[in-house]
């Protein structure tokens, strides 16, 4: 068991994965000699060859295209888009064509492709580095949106989308990938999609988020704790599947939910999740649903971005504003 | 119809494009025709059953038997030729939507091909060893398809060949860009077949690109580009030969602008008399690539009347039955919807289903 920061047990998770399965290649903008620009392909390109580890054209719509005729050609593409953001030079490759091969084709043409992408802001980039834009493939069928908090998580998640027989969206947090570092065993294992974790348990309110804020949600949980106020947190790590049955369970016991993401508020992820509660279990709720998100305004540059960003202040004023409801 | 001549003759590059098989169809004295004299029979009744089946399809669309059909009609010989080289078992096409010659001669069923334009889920979904993608209706997208397919398939040894359509509007896609910039980088065995037929539904090539060459953009990515008369099957296999013969050997891929003219609407939506010229289509029309495959037939003793009148018949048969087969397959089950979105559905997408069934059944 070695401690690993999430990037660096992403890099492993590749390696290991591209040992398991010679199948197994990666497409990427500056990913081999230089072993990505956050390095989560260091030392690839020299174990697996230049075949396996490609330095593609900067060019979104190509690598994400392409990788639909690698599966079809019986590869397993692991694409990376250098930032999520950018991929929206490819989202018609991956909206139009990637998740929905399977089902046009009838099951002729599965397309087993991993697209991995940094987001996610608090790093101060330049612009367009840092949207969340996980609704926006959410809204996509035939795609898997797997998005980890932390190192372990990031390992065990990883080598199921890439075993995964259908496209996975497989998004990182900038934030994370040096910051957050978590007990990660060598040994080889995954985490099936659809299972959130219970980060915490509580009794008053149910913290909702996934990705880098699933922290922030812990942090204001700990807050909140001082002023007597039980919070559960639950990471949801995919959101499509959606494991609604851990989402309603752990929301009817606690009665009140908060939901926290960093992208843009007005139909975000959190619309989704509180829609699904509403449906489920709205018997059990003992006040209205909140959301603490991003605000409506495009993603900003770095000196403002801190007032952007969900923080645990917002997040505690809101709990508290939920459990005083009733 | 517009009576100007401002679209004819074509507007092409100088000493292009490519052409051997004239008119009448004779060819140029030393010429060696690039197929059998039985081949060129064959090509030339696939030909003939596109021109019919299309015609037949329009009044199947009209009649309501059918949705919308984009018509081959005026491209057989840019279809055909460029998929001639091909060997069915081992090489790939790529279609966008209007190649139905080319999907046959893969192995493409054409009650399939019949049941994609009656809105049947089962007309994009390719048998079994046919090596077709389904139709691309996204223009320009099967492109970087085509490059990852040639490029992996390759890479895992296969000689293949993968050869894909487009045309003059997708032509001014980003997607068209980006995978004739990959294919050139990875030397992927891809032959970009571009037909240039003169309008992206009414909107002329003029207005698509200044160039007077779509062909010439090749030089750009560092390949061969070639202009070639897209209404001449014989100067089509040749290009696509040598195009294929290349890429089969390593030596990447090959950008063929077929000029050719599509002789009808852009689809059965669409009505041509709005924006045609009158005397560039009638002009058209005596290029038509079927004309001078047939002279060329009839010049070599290869087909009279009696025996294409019997060739005639045998495709009204064929297609006859092939509509047939189209009608008798029942209409999808509504539960199809939720097949093939994964490989396994989602908790979501299982409830969905039930649900779906119990509405149905009335339950």
């Amino acid at each position: 068991m070695a401690i690993l920061s999430m990037v660096s047990a992403i890099r492993a998770t590749l390696e290991n994965e591209m040992v398991r399965d010679d199948r197994v290649l990666l497409l990427g903008q500056d990913i081999g000699v230089n072993g990505g620009v956050f390095r989560a392909t260091e030392g690839l390109l020299e174990r697996f060859g230049e075949d396996r580890v490609v330095d593609m054209p900067l060019a979104e719509a190509a690598i994400a295209g392409s990788a639909v005729g690698l599966a079809m050609s019986g590869l397993i593409p692991v694409i990376e888009f250098q930032f999520l953001g950018f991929g929206s030079q490819g989202f018609h490759q991956v909206e139009g064509q990637i998740a929905r091969m399977r089902f046009r084709s009838g099951g002729r043409f599965p397309m087993p492709i991993v697209i991995r992408a940094p987001f996610g802001g608090n790093v101060r980039t330049p612009e367009l580095h840092s949207d969340s834009h996980e609704a926006k493939y959410a809204q996509v069928p035939g795609l898997k949106i797997v998005m980890p908090s932390t190192a372990y998580d990031a390992k065990g998640l990883l080598a199921e989308a890439i075993r995964d027989p259908d496209p996975v969206l497989f998004l990182e947090p900038l934030r994370g990938y040096r910051l957050q570092r978590d007990e990660v065993p060598d040994d080889d294992y995954t985490i099936p999609f659809g299972k959130a974790r219970l980060v915490r348990d509580g009794t008053d309110i149910t913290l909702i988020a996934w990705s880098a804020a699933v922290h922030i949600a812990e942090q204001a949980a700990e807050l909140a704790a001082e002023d007597g106020i039980s919070c559960a947190v639950l990471d949801l790590r995919t959101l499509v599947p959606l494991d609604e049955e851990t989402l309603c369970e752990v929301v009817a016991r606690t009665g009140r939910a908060l939901v926290v993401h960093e992208a843009p508020h007005t139909s975000g992820f959190g619309a989704e999740v509180i829609a699904t509660l509403q449906e489920e279990v709205f018997y059990s709720l003992e006040a209205p649903i909140g959301r603490v998100t991003g605000y409506d305004t495009p993603y900003p540059i770095g000196a403002i971005e801190e007032h952007y960003i969900p923080n645990t202040d917002r997040v505690l004023a809101a709990i508290k504003r939920i459990v005083e409801v009733a | 119809m517009k009576m100007s001549r401002e679209v004819f003759p074509p507007a092409v590059a100088p000493d292009s494009p490519v052409s051997v098989l004239a008119g009448d169809g004779s060819v140029p004295d030393g010429y060696v025709c690039p197929i059998s004299d039985t081949e060129v029979v064959e090509a030339y009744r696939l030909m003939l059953l596109t021109r019919i089946a299309n015609e037949r399809c329009v009044s199947l669309q009209r009649q309501g038997r059918l949705g919308t059909v984009a018509s081959a009609k005026g491209q057989e010989a840019a279809m055909v030729g460029s998929v001639w080289p091909l060997d069915p078992a081992l090489d790939w096409v790529v279609p966008a939507y209007r190649e139905m010659p080319s999907m046959i001669k893969m192995g493409f069923p054409l009650a399939r091909l019949l049941l994609y334009y009656r809105g049947h889920p089962l007309g994009s979904v390719t048998p079994p060893g046919v090596n077709v993608l389904p139709i691309q209706i996204a223009l320009a997208a099967q492109l970087p398809h085509a490059v990852g397919l040639g490029w992996g398939l390759r890479q895992q040894g296969s000689e293949a060949v993968v050869l894909v359509y487009f045309g003059d509007g997708a032509a001014s896609e980003g997607d068209a860009h980006e995978s004739l910039n990959l294919a050139g980088v990875r030397k992927a065995p891809v032959v970009f077949i571009l037909q240039n037929n003169g309008y992206a539904i009414s909107t002329p090539t003029s207005k698509q690109s200044a160039t007077l060459s779509l062909a010439s953009r090749a030089a750009g990515y560092g390949f061969p580009g070639i202009q070639v008369d897209g209404n001449d099957l014989f100067a089509m296999i040749d290009a696509t030969r040598e195009a294929v013969d290349r890429a089969r050997t390593g030596g990447g891929p090959t950008l063929i602008e077929a000029v050719t003219y599509r002789l009808g609407p852009h689809n059965t939506t669409d009505d041509e008399t709005r924006y045609v010229d009158l005397l560039a289509h009638e002009a058209w029309r005596e290029l038509d690539p079927l004309i001078r495959v047939r002279a060329y037939l009839f010049a070599h003793g290869l087909l009279n009347d009696e025996s294409e009148q019997d060739m005639r018949d045998k495709i009204t048969e064929e297609i006859a039955d092939a509509v047939a087969e189209m009608e008798a397959v029942q209409a999808p089950d509504p539960v199809q919807l939720f097949e093939n979105v994964f490989a396994t559905l989602t908790p979501r997408l299982e409830q969905q289903r039930r649900s779906a069934n119990m509405s149905r059944e009335g339950a």
